[in-house]
């Protein structure tokens, strides 16, 4: 590789970190503020102002949707849905596939066999299929799409953080650590999780981006979250109502899904690359 | 490779009764479909009811009524639809190739669009174009699949109006869907098609046929591109499933008769067998694509199947 096109890939890699950054970080930032900025929620109805076109009411400056209320309160709390739901339901598994992982990789054996192939079925059908499916019949809501999400995304981390169990075992700083006696559990969290926390947080990173996409997937199908707590979902399920006539209605809440996700894309990418210097390249 | 092949069948069929099971077992707790389809219908004494539940087969025991189904799923019996008794094989039978097609043309599409772009990025590695073609993809992969046919529908169809905006009638139709699901594919199967492709520009073969003095294109297109193509097509085809999850979400947006519209409507209505036949018969092709994939895959590279 020329020194041109290196420091080229380097300048892109900042490009990344820098969109990346600032846009997650801009939307954590006005999510949290949103409890300050909006204490009413974006839930202000104001029938008289129905349907007011964007940049045109300084006080409505995204315009307002069927009931008069703001579009862009109702963003900026709505993200607050996305943000849960993509963090909690991340967290949830990886804390679950980390420890399926580790047990399954260090011990073998029968559990292991059994996990693997809990992890082969799951990973033979499309989360989308499965999720209708359930939430049609338990019920959509916050807490049943994140616990699904968990469920569905948890073999995953299982089978990252086997994989490299697997090859770590055998190596000599583990079997050192076993020689002086260090105990099991000490070996698991002490001596080999911290040498999965690189591609763990890749993985994370990533599956937060896809989940937003999914939680605001079965939110517009109305499957998901409750719709009359505003999200970005469920405000796209309204505004494709709206389609034909207003098109702010539709316009705005999917930008803020479209730029949300592509800055943890951004961020996902950028630390894959820096995380493993060898997949810059080849990957 | 008989045992390797004994093995993956295996795994799918168990995949594929772990599935229905779970699926029938999971639709009885929905609530009484005998309730439903009386709604708002009056004087309905609990004689009724039964009488009702007695044609529908919901008075069996759960296993009796999951035998009844597998037994009618081999024999392509799928039922009657609790709605207007028609059987659920004509309905499925409506639906299926709408999605399918969809699926074609996406997957079409993607290959078309991918193909020569991978190639690009990964002839240009590093430069510009590589670059350009890599934040192109992250913006794809970032997209809501529901929203890009939303806006395509708000673009084609209400500002332009060149398009229809929902249905399947004519050639015409075609456009935005497939637009939709084929954009989003492009964007993984770029990045695919670049990695392939930089490790196939590194053999030897290829080096050969550049010192052999070949133009660049045989050389890309005919000896590069020919043996990335086992890997590439395995991994087209692992997308299988993934892409008919997405084409059941942007069904809804444009109204498109498929499984996923079928399925939607039979949530909607607790037709049990209707959704149930969707839901089996959509994870049967999926588990059966990839098990196609493994077999194809097993038989061009030896060295698959002594894992």
């Amino acid at each position: 590789m020329s020194a041109w096109s290196s420091s080229l890939r380097a300048r892109f890699k900042t490009f990344e970190f820098m969109v990346g950054s600032v846009l997650v970080g801009g939307i954590v930032l006005l999510v949290l503020a949103s409890y300050f900025l909006y204490p009413d929620g974006g839930e202000t109805i104001d029938l008289g102002k129905r349907l007011l076109k964007p940049f045109v009411d300084a006080s409505h400056i995204f315009g307002t949707d069927s009931l008069g209320r703001d579009i862009l309160a109702r963003l900026v709390v709505g993200g607050r849905i996305s943000l849960l739901v993509g963090s909690l339901s991340v967290a949830g598994a990886v804390v679950i596939g980390t420890l399926m992982g580790l047990v399954s990789g260090y011990y073998r054996g029968f559990w292991d066999a059994l996990v693997m192939r809990f992890a082969d079925i799951q990973l033979a059908l499309p989360f989308i299929l499965m999720a209708i499916t359930f939430l049609a019949i338990i019920g959509g809501g916050l807490v049943n799409t994140i616990v699904l999400l968990v469920v569905s995304q948890w073999v995953q981390y299982a089978r990252l953080v086997r994989g490299s169990v697997l090859t770590l075992r055998e190596r000599e700083f583990i079997l050192s650590a076993r020689a002086i006696g260090v105990r099991t559990r000490g070996i698991l969290f002490v001596h080999l999780l911290p040498n999965l926390t690189g591609p763990l947080i890749v993985l994370m990173t990533l599956n937060v981006a896809n989940n937003i996409l999914l939680e605001s997937s079965l939110t517009f199908l109305g499957l998901g979250v409750d719709p009359t707590i505003p999200s970005w979902g469920g405000m796209l399920a309204d505004g494709r109502t709206y389609l034909q006539n207003a098109w702010w209605t539709s316009v705005f809440p999917g930008l803020a899904l479209l730029l949300t996700v592509l800055g943890l894309n951004l961020l996902g990418d950028w630390l894959r690359d820096s995380l493993d210097p060898t997949s810059g390249a080849s990957k | 490779m008989v045992k390797f092949l004994a093995q993956r069948v295996i795994l799918s069929l168990f995949v594929v009764l772990a599935v229905t099971l779970i699926v029938a077992f999971a639709i009885r707790l929905t609530g009484d479909p005998a309730l439903m389809l009386t709604q708002g219908a009056g004087s309905i004494t609990e004689a009724d009811l039964a009488r009702i539940r007695a044609a529908l087969g919901l008075n069996q025991p759960f296993f009796v009524q999951y035998a009844n189904f597998l037994k009618g799923f081999i024999t392509l019996d799928l039922g009657k639809s609790f709605l207007g008794g028609t059987p659920v094989a004509t309905l499925v039978g409506k639906a299926l190739p709408a999605t399918l097609l969809l699926a074609l043309s996406s997957l079409a599409l993607s290959i078309i669009l991918s193909i020569p772009l991978g190639i690009a990025a990964a002839v240009k590695k590093g430069k510009w174009a590589d670059q350009a073609i890599r934040v192109l993809s992250l913006l794809g992969l970032s997209f809501p699949n529901f929203w890009l046919a939303m806006m395509m529908v708000l673009l084609f169809s209400i500002t332009l109006r060149w398009l229809p905006p929902s249905g399947m009638e004519g050639i015409l139709s075609f456009i935005m869907p497939t637009l939709t699901m084929g954009i989003i594919l492009t964007a993984t199967n770029v990045r695919l098609v670049r990695t392939t492709m930089l490790e196939t520009l590194q053999s030897q073969f290829v080096m050969v046929a550049r010192a052999k003095g070949l133009s660049e294109r045989v050389v890309l297109y005919k000896h590069a591109l020919r043996n990335g193509a086992i890997p590439l097509i395995t991994y087209f085809g692992l997308q299988f499933g993934g892409l008919l999850g997405g084409i059941v979400v942007v069904e809804r947006v444009f109204n498109w008769p498929g499984m996923g519209t079928l399925a939607f409507d039979a949530v909607a209505a607790r037709d049990y067998p209707v959704l149930q036949s969707v839901i089996c018969i959509l994870s049967l092709l999926i588990v059966g694509v990839n098990l196609l994939v493994d077999i194809a895959y097993g038989i061009v590279d030896p060295r698959i199947r002594r894992d």
